[in-house]
């Protein structure tokens, strides 16, 4: 959503306060002479082989820096971000919860953080377990037999997902040509279509906002090879009729997608396998706890029903009889690769460690979820307009219909909540809801963050027919002010020059 | 449960306040017949997860309890504590994407010097947030290059491109109706220069070569560019050993229009593959079809300097099946990681590391050429890998010296059943001489 500045008079300056000072970039930091590193010393001949024309002279720019002022510039430059240890993030279907340090100790173990996935098997045996038990495990939550980890995040396991879907269907003999996607689906779904070599039709959702089965047994024609549907939608709501839903699309042949990026609402309590569901993607990211880091890595493993096992990115982790595991590349229907080795590894970890936190109790995980997020509607459901009233799970879309003849939008409304200490939701999308405030507050917020964060949406809505100004305006105390992303657009700076 | 502050006391107002009587009454939408509890073991304490996963962790070999010489796109390079200490702070590890500027500034200013950086090393005047990792990116660039050519169908690769990059390309492109083109490498272990010209036709919307080629050996730019330019096609500049970009030519300098590959050895651990770091420049001309997130400097209202993502009317989230890419996720803590090692190290730093690593490599690819048996293949220059063809299979020999905890090398048979008697030797700033000698022993022994 971007946002246009007006120029206007410099503000009024608290003089007990000097004039605050944007941070220099590193390359401003650096000076002739200055150094950060240390090497042993070459023991062996100092050689230079390759002919002087294939060589450059030198990085003309690069930093020379110390490592004080390295540690210094980094420990500053992270205090201007806002993070989940600091509070809650309202964004919805980005599944912002605690990230448990455990996962990153473990991650960080030499026989994992300093191993190479091309060493030989028989001394690469417990990372190849490791996946081996995570697939198991994954396997079993969604009720599907096999799970690759290979894709490096959501969207390239949309890819992968579809990619099977469509070598399996021209394997049979029955190439397709369209992918039937709901309006209030995020954006990757319809892209991941496209790049899949997909025509992508978009399906209406009725007036409670999930699937109208009209709508779908008209559009659900032999020559549609999936719906991708998530579940539950970018609505928070669950299509209660999943079952009739996959009926549909099987009794044409078709392939039922389920995007698990909302898997939190549910996981541990159904399982997509027994909805009819042939093929899902994850966010190891998402529902499995593994650090967003200001916006990646991810992770993003694919579960599939029997049909599609044969056509899985090569290659998968097996398991001998004797115990021991290898990575089989012998798979002759294999949609091939989607990058080098095998996955996201050091989120395989992570995820992993997670799940043994909960076992067999990780149901909890989504029962607390979907309560949060229907306390938070509870709270403000009388004072932000709320279009789609079915059921919440583990999100709600609220709007900013009521506030909108104030002159305020949901931007305006998501910069002021900055200033309450909030992250604001997610406002550029679902697309069917004008002015959308999305908030999936997450199993790991408690009842006092909850009151809080309800108690400023509700001081806001206040402001917005009070002192509509303020809100306008906001943010008042980030570290920087409204930032002017129309003027970033225009004139285009994307690098420091020396 | 440790991870879920909320209180029975507090649950039961909740519910009260939501007006219903159980969390269960929360899921009516969910079929009875759909819902199952999984089958796990019960929950595990911090002792018990250390315990079981770090068992695991200890089967499997490592870089720092055995002499290491893999590589093959993933190399063990020095990393400066701080630099992953640095990523312990929460506000790195635990925030969010950063659509919310105001918010967000550490993370956006970081991209920034991280993209000035790669600018910085290639040699072209605009880079991305970054890639999943070197072979996305490579499909990323070719798919740019396609959209830039407005209807060609034709991409040439050198055989020389990493065996997965090239596998990776095949997957993407099987049902965008592109074709993909092969030009072999000549006995030198270079692309063929006249196999690349022959194999670029007015179809061709771009030419790929990577350098140091996956065997090794340093490629000049100027040969792909040329082939390209010739036919009105783009070049691409494949990096894989990002640390080489502070010895060698520049793609920029070479005429590439575009740089893509993995920049892992520039500060991130080798994670067993993955995290890694994707990373992709261009020309200035091409900007407005570079795939994935972008941060570019503006003003805040106060008129001070800020960052933001900007030009994001490429991407998936407002263009949806007409984007330039399905990429949403970049690698953020993998590129601060990045920025913050190449800052460390600087100019003359990552000179350094680059120059060592080529040493040692020269110090052992001759050492192993003197050893009776054994022949390095290719004449061409090579940075800090290169082929090694043995006097018998590779793997079983590999096998042996594993066991004597010298990871030796990646048996080429794992991508070319013709090459049997093949592998590929690393080494980096990391190698000690006595180590390089130990392996040369036990090759020379044949680690009996």
């Amino acid at each position: 959503m971007s946002v246009e500045i007006e120029e206007k008079a410099a503000p009024v300056r608290d003089p007990r306060r000097p004039e605050p000072r944007p941070l220099p970039l590193v390359f401003e930091r650096s000076g002739e002479g200055k150094v950060g590193y240390s090497l042993p010393p070459l023991d062996v001949p100092a050689v230079i082989a390759i002919p002087e024309r294939l060589c450059r002279k030198e990085i003309a720019g690069g930093t020379q820096i110390s490592e004080v002022d390295v540690a210094r510039h980094f420990t500053r430059l992270s205090r201007l971000n806002f993070s989940i240890d600091q509070g809650l993030y309202a964004l919805g279907s980005c599944t912002m919860k605690h990230n448990p340090r455990t996962n990153e100790e473990m991650a960080r173990l030499p026989g994992f953080a300093a191993s190479h996935p091309l060493a030989p098997e028989e001394l690469s045996q417990g990372s190849l377990e490791l996946a081996w038990r995570l697939e198991q495990i994954l396997a079993e939550l969604t009720g599907l037999p096999r799970v690759t980890l290979q894709p490096s995040a959501g969207a390239q396991g949309e890819l992968a997902g579809i990619l099977m879907v469509r070598k399996a269907l021209e394997k049979a003999g029955r190439a397709r040509t369209t992918v039937l996607i709901p309006d209030s689906a995020h954006g990757t779904n319809p892209a991941s279509a496209h790049f899949a070599g997909y025509k992508v039709k978009e399906l209406k959702s009725n007036a409670r906002g999930t699937i109208d089965l009209d709508v779908l047994e008209a559009a659900m024609t032999e020559d549609v090879a999936a719906l991708m549907l998530t579940v539950p939608n970018t609505l928070g709501i669950f299509e209660d009729r999943i079952l009739e839903i996959a009926r549909i699309v099987h009794a044409k042949g078709g392939y039922l997608y389920c995007d698990g990026a909302n898997f939190n609402a549910f996981v541990g309590v159904a399982k997509p396998g027994l909805m009819g569901v042939d093929v899902m993607h994850m966010n190891l990211h998402k529902t499995f706890s593994t650090p967003h880091g200001g916006g990646g890595p991810g992770s993003g493993p694919v579960a599939v029903c029997q049909a599609l096992v044969p056509f899985l990115p090569r290659p998968t982790v097996e398991r001998r009889a004797d115990g021991t595991f290898f990575l089989d590349y012998d798979r002759p229907d294999s949609i091939g690769r989607l990058r080098t080795f095998l996955g996201n590894f050091g989120m395989f970890v992570r995820a992993l460690s997670y799940i043994c936190a909960y076992g067999n109790r990780i149901g909890e995980v989504a029962r607390v979820a979907v309560l949060n997020a229907n306390y938070i509607r509870a709270g403000l459901a009388g004072v932000y307009h709320l279009k789609y009233d079915a059921p919440s799970m583990h999100e709600v879309v609220l709007s900013d219909k009521k506030q909108v003849d104030l002159g305020v939008s949901n931007v305006d409304i998501a910069k002021r909540l900055m200033d309450y200490g909030f992250h604001p939701p997610t406002i550029s999308f679902p697309l069917i809801v004008h002015g959308a405030l999305m908030i999936e507050p997450t199993e790991t917020e408690g009842k006092p963050v909850l009151d809080a964060f309800v108690s400023a949406m509700r001081e806001i809505a206040r402001e917005c027919v009070e002192s509509p100004d303020l809100v306008r305006t906001a943010p008042h105390t980030t570290p920087v002010k409204r930032v002017d992303e129309v003027g970033a657009a225009r004139n285009l700076i994307l690098r420091w020059k020396p | 449960m440790k991870f879920l502050p909320t209180s029975d006391a507090e649950r039961a107002a909740m519910l009260a306040a939501i007006g219903v009587k159980t969390i269960d009454d929360l899921f009516a939408a969910v079929p009875q017949a759909v819902r199952q509890a999984p089958d796990l073991p019960p929950p595990m304490s911090e002792i018990e997860i250390r315990r079981f996963v770090g068992g695991m962790a200890s089967r499997n070999a490592n870089a720092r309890d055995t002499a290491f010489f893999l590589g093959a796109g993933l190399y063990n390079h020095y990393v400066s504590a701080i630099a992953d200490q640095m990523l312990y702070r929460a506000e790195w590890l635990t925030s969010y994407t950063p659509y919310q500027p105001e918010v967000s500034q550490g993370t956006l200013q970081s991209i920034f010097e991280f993209q000035t950086h790669i600018c910085l090393l290639t040699g072209l005047e605009v880079a991305n947030a970054s890639l999943y990792e070197g072979a996305s990116a490579l499909v990323e660039a070719l798919l740019m290059a396609e959209r830039l050519s407005r209807g060609k169908t034709r991409a040439v690769l050198s055989a020389g491109i990493h065996p997965e990059y090239r596998e990776t390309v095949c997957t993407y492109f099987t049902n965008l109706g592109l074709e993909i083109v092969e030009a072999p490498l000549g006995k030198d272990g270079a692309t063929d220069a006249n196999a690349l010209n022959v194999a670029c036709d007015e179809r061709t919307f771009a030419v790929a070569v990577q350098s140091p080629n996956f065997y090794g050996v340093v490629e000049d730019w100027n040969v792909g560019s040329a082939a390209a330019k010739a036919k009105g096609a783009l070049s691409i500049a494949v990096v894989a050993e990002a640390i080489s970009l502070a010895l060698l030519a520049p793609p920029g300098e070479g005429g590439a229009d575009i740089a893509c590959g993995e920049a892992q050895s520039l500060g991130v651990p080798m994670h067993n593959g993955g995290p890694l770091l994707g990373f992709l420049s261009c020309r200035s001309e091409h900007q407005r079809q570079i795939p994935g997130r972008l941060v570019g400097q503006t003003k805040d209202a106060d008129g001070r300097r800020a960052f933001c993502l900007t030009l994001s009317t490429r991407e998936q989230h407002i263009r949806r099946e007409k984007a330039t890419s399905n990429i949403c996720t970049n690698q953020g803590l993998m590129a601060l990681a990045s920025n913050i090692h190449m800052s460390l190290l600087g100019k003359e730093g990552l000179r350094e590391v680059a120059l060592q690593c080529h040493a040692k490599a020269e110090y052992l690819k001759a050492e192993i050429a003197k050893l009776p048996g054994y022949r390095i293949p290719h004449s061409g220059p090579t940075f800090n890998e290169f082929v090694v063809e043995a006097p018998e299979d590779a793997a079983p020999l590999l096998s042996r010296l594993a066991a004597r905890r010298i990871l030796g090398g990646v048996a080429l048979s794992r991508y070319d059943a013709l090459d049997r008697r093949r592998f590929l030797v690393a080494a980096t700033e990391m190698n000690e001489r006595a180590e390089m000698d130990g392996l040369v022993a036990a090759l020379a022994g044949r680690a009996s």
